[in-house]
Parts: C-alpha cells; structure tokens; sequence
C-alpha cells in the first residue's frame, strides 16, 4: 500500500466504524420503540416482573451502597484541599451535596447497574438463545418480548430512581462523616447547610436521570442477549458489548439530559 | 395434513434450503433424516415460523401458515428441542406445565401441577422430580421432561429435534420407545429431525431424506432398505464411500 493510500483507508475505516454505529444505534431503537409497544398491551408476566424488581432494585443495593458512601466520603476530602486554594473550605456540605444529587449519584448508580444488571441479563438472556429457551418461548405461544424483556426493563426504569434516591443519600452521609470526623465540621451546620443548599429541582433531576439510566441498562442487556451469536464466544461477546453500549449510552444520556434540564 | 411447496432458505449465500417439496401426512410419523448442516432443523423451524422461508409455501391443513393466527397455530404443537430447552429459573413442573398457566388456555396452578406430575409420570419421572430444577437433572432425564411439556397441552402435532442426541444407546432406545408409544396413543402427527438410525427404524412411518438443500428421497420406513437411491443407501448404512462427500 502506498503512503497516500494510507490516509484514505483509514477514513475508510473510520467511515465503516460510524455507519456500523449508527445502524446499530437505529436498531436498539427500534428495539426500544418495540419495548415501549409491548409495556402497555397485555399480557403482562406478575412474577417476572417480581423476579426483575428484586433482581434490578434489591439486590443492588450493597453496590450502589458502596458506591455511594465511598464517593461521597472521596468527594468531601477533594473539595476540601481544593477549596483551601481559595480560601472556601466551608462549602463541602454545599459542594458535597449538588455533585452527589445532580452528577455523581445518578451516574455512578447507573454505571453500576450497567456492570451489574446489564451484564447479567445479557448472559442469561444469550444463554437463553444459544440452548434455544427462546424458541421454547415461542413454541409454547409466549412472546420472549413480552416475557422477558418488558419486564426486566419495566424493573429497571421504576427501581433505579429509587437506588439513585438512596445513593445519594448515602453518598451525601458519605461525605458528612468525612467531614465530621476527620475535616472538623460541626455536624449540625453540615446537615443544615446541606437541607437548604437542596432544591427540589435538584432532586427531581436526579430521580429522572435515575429512571432513564435504568431504562438504557435494562434495554442494552436484553437487546444483546437477544440478539447474541452462537456458544460461549456469542454470550461473552453479547455480555461485553451490553456492558459497553450501556455504559456509553448511561454517559451519553446523562450530557443530554444535564443539558436540557440545567443548561440555561 | 402439513405441505411444504418449493420452500427456500439462505443465510447469506449459505443457500440451505433449496425448493423443499413435502407432505406429512395427518396422524403420520414422518422422520426426516441427513448429515450434520444440511438444514434439517431449518426445515422444521420454518414450518413453525421460527425462521421465516425465502420464498415457497407451508399449509397446514390446506390453510398458508403465514395467513393463520399465531397463537392458535402454535397451540396445535408441541416440540422437543435438540438440548431439551428448559427454563433454568422454572422448576420440572413449572416448565411442564407452561403453556396451561398461560394464555387462552390457562388453569388453576393446582390443575397444572396435576396434569405436570401427570406427564411426568407418562416419561417415566417420579413424582418427586416435579419440584427440582432443570440444572438438578441428567441429560436423558431432561430429555424426558422436554418430552412432557411437549404433550402437556395434548397437541395435534409434536415435532422432535434431533430426540436422542447426546444420549447412551440404551436411554436413546428408552427416549425412542417412548416418542412411538406417546405418538400412537395421541393419534398425533410426529415429525422427527434426526442422523440415528436406530430413532429412524423405531419411530417413523414415513422417511424423506434431506441432502443439498433438496428432499432426496421419501417413502415408507419399510422400503428404505430396499430403495434405489444412492444417497440414501449411503446414509442409513453410514458408508463413506459414495455420492455424499464426506471429510476425512
């Protein structure tokens, strides 16, 4: 290949990237549009959506948990240095609390339930393809759609605004313990400081992010699943790309969404 | 009575099905037989809509499959998938029983469990398995609960992927026994998937031979012995010399 060949074979490349990122974009929502679909038509699966709701919101709680409090106590101790900069070490409480409510709340939680959740739907979702237990679905006039999607996703998008809610609770405790005990805040000032520093808006931004985030994790993990190659390479191959798509859509979405709500 | 007419299917430039032309006859036990990869489960999952053909026709009692309602076509048939297909996160009677806790034809969960351990009696399982898991079972076990949940809901037409594969000899000739008994006595239409022979001589009244993408030979089980076609006497004798390129 010659030198000027060079540089055209890689837009080439570059362009077949984006063309296959885009068709791939355009698939999961029409994926998404189909879920939307199915979510308000019966029938409607009771325990499956029990099962997602304990699977999706409870049983990440210990994560979303450590998550939190650890950021939350991280986050005090960097405004803290960094405020002594200029003199403003006093706004950690204030501080502590926006970045937890609007930011890193909803986006750690949603990045945690994309390595926890998204993950684990596309594996037993894939797997459920590759030992054909979705045909079994269709043959026993059960639409897999219906059966094992809808209510993953509708699990997803009414559980982790909730998590959301308590990770930013614990986070912002997080952060309040750290500064209590090891930065000399006074503990009633913090707690003050911290309530009237609090809009709704602030909160209300946060349970919204809460519920796309978990809509995208839920969506990617069974879009993969669903449409997984074959054996074991297929379910790893599904499972990781679920992980990624869902991690880069949770960011991505957070922009837009950040964007809308707090832009002006 | 099920028809197939000219049905094509390709993947890509795999052109698997090339103009499939079959009858199965009602009440008839057809077994369908061919290498590894000639597309003999694609055959069976067209007729299901599992996989859409490329062109061609599929009837089902005279009626184009395509103009049916979904649900009530698929409520005429049960299958046996190749690996048993079970649902992990469903205990034994729970996968039995699935499509009587479902749909138009729903039960009370008492009746379903019933007619489940009922089922499960007719495969030659305890009561006991009812309440395990899928993951808890041997293979030619979950083979035999696949082959309950398959007649649970007393189809008219039961399909067998491949019934014995990856079972020792004397639980495939259990398996085959018991697809034969449960057929006649349901007065079912069966049609089998499968490269045992041994499944070939105990199930079938009729045999069509699969080979490139077309239906090489059909007749009755009784005149596959003596049939003239080469293909198929290179198959059911498993020769390596002959018509069929085999890799060595």
């Amino acid at each position: 290949m010659s030198l000027t060949a060079l540089p055209e074979a890689a837009l080439a490349s570059l362009g077949r990237a984006t063309l296959a990122a885009l068709a791939a974009l355009g698939r999961i929502a029409l994926y998404a549009a189909s879920t939307l679909s199915h979510i308000v038509r019966p029938p409607f699966y009771r325990r499956e959506f029990l099962t997602a709701l304990l699977q999706v919101g409870w049983l990440s709680l210990p994560v979303v948990g450590l998550t939190a409090i650890f950021t939350g106590g991280a986050l005090a101790l960097q405004i803290y240095a960094g405020g002594q900069r200029f003199s403003a070490e006093a706004v950690v409480p204030q501080i502590v609390a926006i970045g937890m409510v609007r930011e890193l709340g909803p986006v750690l939680v949603g990045l945690m339930i994309a390595a926890r959740v998204t993950s684990s739907i596309a594996a037993e979702v894939a797997t459920m393809k590759v030992t054909e237990q979705i045909d079994a679905l269709v043959t026993l006039s059960t639409h897999p759609m219906k059966y094992l999607t809808v209510p993953r996703v509708l699990a997803g998008f009414l559980t982790v605004p909730l998590l959301v809610g308590i990770g930013d609770i614990i986070g912002i405790m997080g952060g309040f313990l750290v500064s209590t005990e090891q930065l000399g805040f006074n503990r009633a000032s913090y707690i003050k400081n911290t309530i009237d520093f609090l809009e709704t808006a602030d909160v209300v931004s946060s349970l919204i992010k809460g519920a796309v985030f978990g809509f995208i994790a839920t969506l990617i993990g069974c879009y993969y699943g669903m449409n997984s190659g074959r054996g074991a390479q297929g379910v790893g191959g599904a499972t990781k790309n679920a992980v990624a798509a869902a991690s880069i859509l949770i960011l991505a979405a957070n922009f837009v969404l950040t964007s809308v709500m707090f832009g002006s | 009575m099920i028809e197939l007419s000219q049905v094509t299917k390709a993947f890509g430039k795999n052109r698997v099905l090339r103009g499939i032309n079959l009858t199965i006859p009602r009440g008839q036990s057809m077994v369908v037989i061919g290498g590894s990869g000639t597309g003999k489960s694609v055959l069976l999952k067209s007729i299901l809509g599992l996989v859409t053909p490329d062109s061609g026709r599929i009837t089902l009692d005279g009626v184009d499959v395509r103009e049916t309602e979904r649900d009530a076509f698929l409520a005429r048939f049960g299958m046996l998938f190749q690996g048993g297909a079970l649902f992990d996160s469903l205990k034994v009677w729970e996968n039995v029983a699935f499509r009587l806790m479902r749909g138009h034809t729903k039960r009370p969960k008492a009746e379903a469990h019933e007619i489940a351990v009922e089922k499960l009696r007719r495969v030659g399982l305890k009561p006991e398995t009812a309440d395990l898991y899928p993951a808890e079972l041997s293979g030619g076990m979950q083979k035999r609960v696949g082959l309950a949940r398959a007649i649970a809901a007393e189809p008219e037409i039961i399909f067998f992927d491949e019934p014995t594969t990856g079972l020792d000899p004397i639980m495939s000739g259990v398996i085959n026994e018991l697809i034969r008994e449960i057929v006649t006595e349901m007065g079912a239409t069966a049609m089998t998937i499968t490269h045992d022979m041994s499944s070939v001589r105990a199930i079938a009244d009729q045999v069509a031979m699969l080979h490139d993408g077309l239906i090489r030979w059909t007749g009755p089980v009784a005149e596959m012995d003596t049939a003239a076609d080469p293909y198929l006497q290179q198959f059911i004798h498993g020769r390596a010399e002959g018509p069929i390129e085999s890799v060595r």
